[in-house]
C-alpha cells in the first residue's frame, strides 16, 4: 500500500536524477537568498554552477547545530517573511531554540510525506487517528493532523497530557491507529491498566511512534501491552519535523523520503562521506522546502544506510533505527566506539542481559574499557568457572566488534539504573579525572 | 537423597555476605553450612539452610540472584583419612567433583561433607554401595 506509488517506488535512475535537478535548484535559490549560505559557499570557492551530479554535494559546506544559534531567529530563511505562514520551534539542548518557517507549499509537502508515514502502517480513509503528540510550537502534533487529513483518516487531535481522557476516547470513539512518543505509549499501557481497561482490547492497530530514541526492547513492550503494530517514525524540526522518514510494516528499516531530504553518512571526525551501509553521522539536504532549506544539516544522529531492497516495494534508501547520538561517541585509545556496539554484542550472547554499562578511565596513559553487565538468573550458575566462560565470551565478542580489548564484568541485577528509554549506559570518568 | 543448597551471586563479597546474613538472621533461618567461591569481581555464596524455600523468597524479593542447586551431604568419620576415602570412592567411578565442602554436626562424631557432581543419583548409588551414609533433609535439619 502506497499514499503515492509513482513517488515512492520510482527506479533509482530517475530518482537520482529528480534529485540532482531538485538539489541544483535548490543550491541556487540559497545561495542567491541567503547571505549566511553565500559567505560560506564563497569561503570554499564553490558556486552553484559547480554542482554537476549528487557527488557533487561533497564540495558544500555543513550547516551545524550551531549555525541556527547564529542565524536565530529568521536568519537562515530564504523567502521574506511575509510568505511565511508558519512557524515551529523546538528548544535546543543548548542555548537558543531552533526557528523552522513554512511556507504554504511547505506545509503541504509536509502534509504529503506525513501521508506517506501513515500510508507506511495502512492508514486509510476508514481509520480513527488519535494524535497525541503535543500541539503547538512543537512539530509532532500538526505535523501528524494535518498528514492523517489529507489521507481522509479521522483525526482525533488529543495532543499530549490527559491520559484518563486519551483511553476513554479510544474506547468510545475505536481509535485504530495512533501517534505519539513512545514512552508516551507505554504511559497510556500504564493509565490503561490503572483505570481496569484491558488495553489489548482497544481497537488499536498501529501506532506511530518517534521524536526519541527507543530501543527494540521498548518496541515489544508496546506492541505486547497495547497489541498494535509500532512503526518506528523519524523526523527533525530543522528539516521539516516528523516525516523526514517511516518504517514500512516490514519494520527494517526507515525508508527515508529522499526525494525532498537527500540523505548522506558522513565519518564524524573528517566529514568525509562514507559509502551505503557504513555507520556514522547522518546528513541530510532539503531538496523542495521554500521557507528554510538547509544544505548538508549535521543531524548528530549515528546510524547507517541498509543496503539491499525492501520487500515492499519502496525504492526509497532504508535507514537503520537510530540509536546512538554522535554526543554518545566514546574516543577510547583512538577508536571510535558507540554504546550500540556494546548493545548489539549484548544482545546476540544469549546468556548476557543487554542491561550494560560503559565505564571508561584512564589507567596511567592508557584508557581502559570496562563493560558492566548484569547477571540474569536463568543463567546464573553455582559455579565460578561457567561465569568466568560468560565474560570471556562477551569480551572476546566485544572485541571482535569495537577492536578493543574490554573488562568485562559481572554485576548483580538493578544495579544499573535504568528508566524506560533513557539509560546512563555511559561513564566517562576521564573527564573527572585530571591527567 | 539431594539437598537444595542455595547459590547466591554476591557483586561485592565482603558488603554483601553480611546483607545475606543479615536477611536471613531477620527471617528466622538458621545457615547449617556455608561456603564462598571468589574471583576478583564476584563471589558465589553457597548456603545451606534450615528453611531452603523461605530462604529463596527473601533473598528474591531482596533483588539477589538465587539458584536452587542439588547436592549430596555424606557422613564421613571425623578422623584422618575420612574425606579421603569417600574422595577415593568417587574417582573410582569415574565421576568428576564440581567443589565439596564440610562442617562438622555437634550431636555425634562424624564430619558432614558437601558435594557437587554432575551426577547426584549416580553419586548418590555409588557411595550407598561403598557403605556411605547420604543424609536427607531430615538429618541435617533442613526440612
Ligand atoms: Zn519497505
Amino acid at each position: 500500500m502506497y499514499w503515492n506509488q509513482q513517488e515512492e517506488c520510482m527506479p533509482v535512475e530517475l530518482l537520482r536524477q529528480r534529485q540532482l535537478a531538485r538539489l541544483q535548484k535548490t543550491v541556487a535559490r540559497v545561495y542567491e537568498r541567503v547571505p549566511f549560505y553565500r559567505q560560506r559557499m564563497d569561503a570554499v570557492g564553490v558556486k552553484p554552477a559547480d554542482i554537476r551530479s549528487l557527488d557533487d554535494l561533497r564540495l558544500l559546506p555543513f550547516t551545524t547545530k550551531n549555525d541556527m544559534r547564529e542565524g536565530y531567529p529568521f536568519g537562515l530563511f530564504a523567502v521574506p517573511l511575509d510568505e511565511v505562514v508558519r512557524i515551529h520551534s523546538s528548544s535546543g539542548t543548548t542555548g537558543k531554540p531552533v526557528v523552522a518557517g513554512y511556507t504554504r507549499a511547505d506545509v503541504a509537502l509536509w502534509a504529503n510525506v506525513m501521508a506517506r508515514t501513515f500510508v507506511c502502517g495502512e492508514v486509510t480513509s476508514r481509520d480513527i487517528l488519535q494524535v497525541a503528540y503535543g500541539y503547538g510550537l512543537f512539530t509532532g502534533g500538526l505535523g501528524a493532523h494535518y498528514g492523517a487529513e489529507l489521507i481522509g483518516a479521522t483525526v482525533i487531535p488529543m495532543s499530549g497530557g490527559n491520559n484518563k481522557r486519551q483511553i476513554m476516547l479510544m474506547q468510545d470513539f475505536g481509535t485504530t491507529a495512533l501517534a505519539c512518543t513512545p514512552s508516551y505509549a507505554l504511559a497510556l499501557a500504564e493509565e490503561a491498566s490503572a483505570m481496569g481497561v484491558n488495553a489489548r482490547e482497544l481497537k488499536l492497530r498501529v501506532g506511530f511512534f518517534g521524536a526519541e530514541p527507543w530501543p527494540e526492547d521498548m518496541r515489544k513492550a508496546i506492541e505486547q501491552r497495547l497489541n498494535l503494530k509500532a512503526i518506528d517514525i523519524y523526523g527533525l524540526t530543522e528539516i521539516i519535523g516528523p516525516g523526514v522518514g517511516s518504517e514500512c510494516m516490514e519494520q527494517n528499516g526507515l525508508h527515508l523520503f529522499e526525494d525532498h531530504f537527500f540523505p548522506e553518512i558522513i565519518n564524524p571526525d573528517t566529514g568525509e562521506v562514507l559509502p551505503d551501509g557504513e555507520r556514522g553521522e547522518l546528513v541530510f539536504t532539503c531538496l523542495t522546502k521554500e521557507a528554510f532549506p538547509l544544505l548538508r544539516f549535521r543531524t548528530r544522529d549515528i546510524t547507517r544506510l541498509i543496503p539491499g531492497n525492501c520487500p515492499c516495494g519502496r525504492t526509497f534508501r532504508r535507514m537503520e533505527k537510530v540509536s546512538d547520538r554522535t554526543d554518545d561517541m566514546l574516543i577510547i585509545r583512538g577508536v571510535n566506539v558507540f554504546p550500540s556496539q556494546i548493545e548489539t554484542v549484548l544482545l546476540t550472547i544469549e546468556e548476557a542481559e543487554p542491561h550494560f554499562q560503559i565505564i571508561v578511565k584512564r589507567e596511567g596513559p592508557l584508557d581502559e574499557l570496562e563493560v558492566l553487565f548484569e547477571v540474569d538468573e536463568r543463567h546464573f550458575s553455582d559455579e565460578v568457572k561457567v561465569l568466568q566462560a560468560i565474560e570471556q565470551k562477551v569480551a572476546r565478542e566485544i572485541e571482535s566488534a569495537i577492536g578493543l580489548r574490554a573488562t568485562v564484568r559481572l554485576v548483580e541485577p538493578k544495579t544499573i539504573e535504568r528508566s524506560m528509554g533513557k539509560r546512563k549506559r555511559v561513564i566517562d570518568l576521564r573527564k573527572e579525572q585530571k591527567p | 537423597m539431594k539437598i537444595i543448597q542455595l547459590s547466591v551471586f554476591l557483586e561485592n563479597t565482603a558488603g554483601r555476605l553480611r546483607e545475606v546474613t543479615g536477611i536471613l538472621s531477620r527471617a528466622g533461618i538458621n545457615i547449617r553450612a556455608l561456603s564462598l567461591a571468589e574471583t576478583a569481581d564476584f563471589g558465589i555464596l553457597r548456603l545451606i539452610v534450615s528453611d531452603a524455600k523461605k530462604a529463596l523468597e527473601v533473598l528474591r524479593t531482596a533483588n539477589f540472584t538465587v539458584r536452587e542447586t542439588p547436592i549430596l551431604a555424606v557422613e564421613v568419620p571425623d578422623q584422618p583419612g575420612g574425606l579421603h576415602g569417600l574422595l577415593e570412592a568417587l574417582a573410582e567411578a569415574g565421576m568428576n567433583i564440581e567443589y565439596v565442602y564440610g562442617f562438622v554436626e555437634k550431636r555425634s562424631d562424624n564430619a558432614i561433607i558437601v558435594i557437587r557432581v554432575e551426577e547426584p543419583d549416580r553419586a548418590i548409588a555409588v557411595l550407598q554401595a561403598k557403605g556411605f551414609t547420604v543424609l536427607g533433609n531430615r538429618e541435617i535439619g533442613t526440612l
